[in-house]
């Protein structure tokens, strides 16, 4: 294998080290329980608030807004059901969302709807920025709770949540926004910003899998999902993860601190984009300015991305398919769709996220590797086959 | 996906990839909205036997490693042997395939099927087998 690049960091990233080793230390030493009436437990509890503090203050919020749970599906979901549960009790029972959201916040609409709420899936335009005229009709005086992801983790659109917070907010429902891709990639203040709720996700920021949080603003009481001993201020039950979420903290600490270097990325990012879109018939998906500072989505005619992805990785590049072939299920990505990707490009479409772990080597091995790959690929379709014959055709 | 070594062998080198300018018979199954279509070209001499095939396949690792097999397979036999093929013949010769992937050795077989009922048509010879379907172009 001649070089791995890893440009998967949307799927996860590696721990950084200086993480590893902040968790190591507490594995060794700091292994209390934080609930416990002595030194091994005080130990333990001092770590936790003082990762919790770290992180509000990074945030822009209160210690004692952040609840750390196992990771940011349950921050979704304990934000969209626990707010729900709660509103329906002031006779709101529909919630608003997109339908590019993530499947943590889909299928937990999806749920909610068994249990007789109402979902509206609001439409995206064809960069994939919400709707906000569709939006704001569809929030009323019913409506519990108003749910946007900051970032999409397919084609990496950023949307416009501050418009979405003064959308239900003017109609009195909650505005919750799952974070999990923005952040790192974007400063976030959540009361600049003004949600209600906000999840994140260690994993995605080099932090291990299995840490996540949701801020809570003060105040605002929603219903439990894990009930237990009175950890998490009696809000989420179960002994604190006391080393993942030292390790939550610091790899926030070290995102934040490299929010400068994203200007390296971004520059990674677009020439990649300019670099891929010389191969023909090849599309960007998502919006070029508005996107995550990593993330390069393109749709390649005539061939389907599983098979683009096999020859990638044993040229030891690891990237990912918004193709049903990649997949248990026979549809392909539900944000290719919502984007008006058809069906048969959204099968050709590949997903390389970079991090600032990657360099322009990097960007120059997957310029010169990928478009042989595409090449070969659709010499033995027969689809590319046909475009070839229409441009005999017309020449 | 992970595959078997015989997949990996026959997606990254796949046997008989091409078109054949005066095929015998074409058959065309799957279509781009579901992710996959296979082509398949035969050259049938006569006395019946495939003296040659080829494929142009759009799809994933196990539609491209289906259709080489599957050309493999029949390549050198007869019609008769060849209608013979069925999808699990393909997946063991591949050493297997994930559960989700088998249904792209059932277009293999499919592919195979269709090209003969084109080249029995073009012969004028009746269609004494089941064939499953055509190419459906999808309008979007």
């Amino acid at each position: 294998m001649a070089r791995f690049v890893y440009a998967d960091n949307a799927a996860t990233t590696a721990p950084s080290p200086e993480v590893i080793s902040a968790m190591s230390s507490v594995f060794e030493t700091a292994w209390g329980n934080p609930s416990s009436q002595h030194s091994k437990g005080y130990e333990a509890k001092e770590l936790v608030d003082g990762a919790r503090a770290k992180i509000a203050k990074i945030l822009g919020c209160s210690a004692n807004e952040i609840y750390f749970t196992s990771c940011g599906t349950e921050s979704d979901n304990w934000a969209i059901k626990g707010a729900a549960y709660r509103m329906r009790k002031k006779g709101r029972d529909h919630i608003v969302t997109t339908k590019i959201e993530h499947h943590a916040v889909l299928n937990t609409c999806a749920a909610l709807e068994a249990e007789g709420f109402s979902v509206t899936y609001v439409g995206v335009d064809e960069q994939g920025r919400v709707l906000l005229d569709e939006l704001r009709e569809a929030v009323t005086e019913r409506t519990a709770l108003v749910s946007v992801m900051y970032a999409n983790n397919e084609i990496g659109t950023l949307q416009p949540i501050d418009e979405v917070v003064r959308i239900a907010h003017e109609k009195g429902a909650l505005a919750f926004t799952d974070a999990v891709q923005a952040i790192g990639n974007v400063e976030i203040n959540v009361k600049e910003l003004g949600v209600d709720m906000l999840a994140l996700s260690g994993h995605k920021i080099h932090a291990p899998k299995g840490i996540g949080l949701l801020y809570v603003r003060k105040g605002l009481s929603i219903t439990n999902l894990i009930d237990g001993g009175g950890q998490e201020r009696r809000r989420r039950g179960g002994t604190e993860n006391v080393a993942y979420i030292v390790a939550l903290a610091k790899a926030l600490e070290i995102a934040t601190e490299r929010i400068p270097e994203l200007d390296r990325v971004r520059a990674m990012r677009d020439r990649l984009i300019e670099g891929l879109l010389a191969i023909p018939y090849s599309k960007l998906n998502g919006h070029p300015t508005e996107r995550l500072a990593g993330n390069v989505n393109i749709g390649f005619e005539c061939i389907e991305g599983e098979s683009i992805l096999m020859w990638l990785d044993m040229a030891g590049i690891c990237a990912s398919t918004g193709s049903a072939c990649s997949s248990a299920s026979l549809e392909p990505s539900h944000v290719l769709l919502a984007i008006g990707v058809p069906h048969e490009k959204a099968h050709g479409s590949i997903r390389l996220s970079l991090s600032h772990e990657n360099t322009d080597e990097d960007v120059d091995y997957i310029l010169e590797t990928l478009p042989p790959i595409i090449e070969r690929l659709r010499k033995m379709s027969p689809l590319w086959e046909e475009i070839e014959r229409k441009e005999r055709l017309t020449k | 996906m992970q595959y078997s070594e015989k997949v990996m062998d026959h997606f990254t080198n796949p046997r008989n990839v091409g078109e054949i300018e005066d095929a015998s018979g074409v058959g065309v199954v799957g279509n781009a909205k579901c992710g996959d279509i296979m082509k398949i070209y035969l050259k049938i001499d006569e006395n019946d036997i495939i003296t040659d095939c080829k494929f142009k396949t759009f799809g994933c690792g196990a539609a491209i490693a289906t259709s080489s097999m599957a050309t493999e397979l029949i390549k050198g036999h007869t019609v008769k042997e060849a209608l013979e093929l069925t999808n699990s013949v393909v997946v063991e010769a591949l050493e297997g395939l994930p559960p989700v992937k088998v249904h792209c050795s059932v277009l293999a077989e499919e592919a195979v099927k269709n090209a003969i009922a084109d080249y029995y048509n073009k012969i004028g010879r009746p269609i004494d087998f089941e064939v499953v379907s055509d190419e459906h172009e999808d309008e979007d």
